[in-house]
């Protein structure tokens, strides 16, 4: 998989935010693309298009504080034969404006792709409002829609470039802090195709975003204790990558899945989804578990919501006990 | 096409739109015939660039019915147009038909934009008129097509800043005022008024005319044509229902169909009217 040599020696790998890998992805397709545009919604430098703006100036559009005509404004861009990359915080976008991505986005097929950033409990002091928790759940049941939640800041830069290049609308969630940055440019990426981060035979943990990396320090932490754990990067929602969520299920028996979101229409749930069909197995879920997030420092809100490492040893020990 | 032609082309379509909606036993009549005339101008008055033979004709002025609900008068229009077979009018919101109840892009040549959740399709129009004037330099029109009632949407308001902020002298709306929507009359519903001095102070040039009146149509949309400095709004005052003396003026027919024994006095009403709805505003 072609992951960074001091995997898992944290202090050693670097940490950026994967919103960074977004403001580098929209520079170099701008660079390739001259149809790609860029929407920005007063929320421009923490969505790090102030990049793009500053490279293209004259293919970024400030809209203002005003999402519902931001995705709209896009729809007719993409009409147009333009790739706009709208872009503001996931609970305004696609919180504010779910509507409008619905009819004039997902029904018309626009060649449409927006961001939510500052997803997670992991945005921090800002609270509750700003914690963007249930933007999967939201979006995973359009159809024509695909949803991708890279887990740092290459792979985020990698989703960006590939949702540029797909035809068809994409939703693409980054977190606000910065967390370490694990895999490399050789490693895979490609969209609807889950990666099997780490191989084990007990239990698999499926994980999105940078909750991907806490899932591998819990992995390497029960190797020690004997207990071997199979991780997957399932960074596409939708459409989900069946065969990988099967095969890893059918593997180990057990599945963990992993995710700073709601746990009610997540990432967890489309794996579940999945599985009652075609491989029941015992499932634990880590995630938010239905309550809205609180001022805090991001560190402490991790633990506090139970989405570290930790937590996640615990819910593979869980589930283990409950193998047939 | 002739004024004399035209006005007959707007009672075919008001044909059509009862026809249609008779088959369909559900829709939206009051708008739809109140709305007619200003199809008929735009498609047959030499307006707007289109052909219907060459749908995806790069050139092309581009449409965008915002208060999509209407739609029958389009379909009917299109139809008349060129587009598709008339005979086709009568699947209206039938299984699998091409003619969704609210427009579907997919299905039907002719229609740019899905729709259908009022106060979208402001923004839409700004998006293309954006990428036409200010990123490709083009001289496509966009004709966007709205409702006096869906102007309670925010949205509006945002598509309304941002054509005025970006100068989107490319954008021609046309609002179909009517002063009805679903619960009653927009002035008890929602005041609205005054519609020409708030979009004045939104940086939009503001036209008022009769919606009934071919030549009043056809010279409002060719003076917005010549104005380069700002959007412009055609505030289009219509009577809901059009053309049929019992439909006119009542909001209950917003989203009704006739049964049988209405679409017969309709029919009737249409048939007598044949070139008289402008002399009736002389």
């Amino acid at each position: 998989m072609n992951l960074s040599k001091d995997l898992y020696n944290k202090e050693k790998l670097e940490q950026k935010p994967t919103r960074d890998g977004y403001g580098h992805g929209l520079v170099e397709l701008g660079k390739k693309n001259p149809n790609i545009v860029v929407l920005g919604a007063d929320l421009t430098g923490s969505t790090r298009c102030d990049w793009f703006e500053k490279e293209f100036p004259d293919r970024f559009i400030q809209i203002g504080i005003a999402e519902q005509n931001m995705m709209g404004v896009a729809v007719g861009l993409a009409l147009s034969g333009k790739i706009p990359f709208a872009s503001t915080y996931s609970v305004f976008c696609p919180g504010r404006n779910w509507d409008q991505i619905r009819v004039s986005v997902a029904y018309n097929k626009a060649n449409v792709k927006f961001t939510g950033a500052h997803a997670g409990i992991s945005v921090g002091p800002d609270g509750a409002t700003h914690q963007g928790l249930e933007d999967i759940a939201i979006t995973r049941c359009l159809p024509n829609l695909t949803v991708l939640a890279p887990c740092d800041m290459i792979e985020t830069k990698k989703a960006t470039i590939a949702a540029g290049e797909m035809e068809g609308p994409v939703y693409l969630r980054f977190a606000r802090e910065a967390t370490p940055i694990f895999t490399t440019e050789k490693t895979p990426f490609q969209i609807s195709k889950a990666e099997v981060f780490r191989e084990g035979k007990d239990v698999s943990i499926i994980a999105c975003g940078p909750t991907v990396y806490e899932a591998l320090l819990a992995a390497n932490d029960l190797e020690k204790e004997g207990i071997s754990v199979e991780v997957v990067n399932n960074h596409t929602i939708k459409p989900i990558d069946e065969k990988t969520i099967i095969e890893t299920a059918k593997k180990t028996g057990a599945v963990v899945t992993a995710e700073d979101h709601q746990v009610m229409g997540g990432m967890g749930s489309a794996v579940v989804e999945v599985l009652s069909k075609n491989h029941p197995v015992p499932v634990e879920m880590i995630g938010v578990q239905d309550r809205f997030g609180e001022s805090g420092q991001t560190d402490e809100l991790m633990k506090e919501f139970g989405l570290v490492a930790e937590n996640i040893k615990e819910a593979v020990k869980k589930v283990i006990k409950r193998k047939a | 096409m002739g004024i004399k032609e035209i006005e007959k082309k707007a009672n075919e379509i008001r044909k059509d739109i009862i026809e249609m909606l008779l088959e369909a036993k559900s829709g939206h009549s009051a708008g739809s015939l109140g709305m007619a005339d200003v199809f008929a101008a735009l498609y047959f008055g030499d307006i707007m660039k289109y052909d219907s033979k060459n749908p995806e004709w790069k050139e092309r002025d581009r449409v965008v019915l915002s208060n999509a609900h209407i739609c029958p008068v389009w379909y009917a229009t299109l139809a008349q147009a060129g587009y598709f077979p008339i005979k086709e009018l009568k699947t209206l919101r039938k299984l699998g038909s091409k003619l969704q109840g609210h427009p579907d892009r997919f299905e039907l040549s002719g229609i740019e934009t899905s729709g259908g959740s009022l106060g979208q399709g402001l923004s839409i129009a700004c998006g293309m008129a954006y990428s036409f004037n200010k990123l490709d330099k083009k001289d496509n029109w966009v004709w966007a097509l709205t409702s006096d009632g869906e102007h309670d949407e925010g949205q509006m308001w945002e598509a309304a800043m941002f054509a005025g902020k970006n100068k989107l002298f490319n954008i021609t709306q046309i609002m179909d005022r009517n002063n009805i929507q679903i619960d009653g009359y927009t002035e008890d519903v929602m005041p609205l008024e005054p519609l020409k001095e708030k979009y004045e102070a939104f940086n939009w040039h503001v036209l008022e005319i009769d919606g009934h009146n071919i030549e009043e149509i056809i010279d409002a949309c060719n003076k917005s044509k010549a104005i380069f400095e700002k959007p412009t709004l055609i505030i289009a005052h219509t009577i809901p229902g059009k053309g049929v003396d019992f439909m006119e003026w009542e909001y209950s027919w917003h989203g009704k169909a006739p049964c049988a024994e209405e679409a017969n006095k309709a029919l009737n009403c249409l048939r007598t009217l044949d070139g008289k709805i402008k002399s009736e505003h002389e």
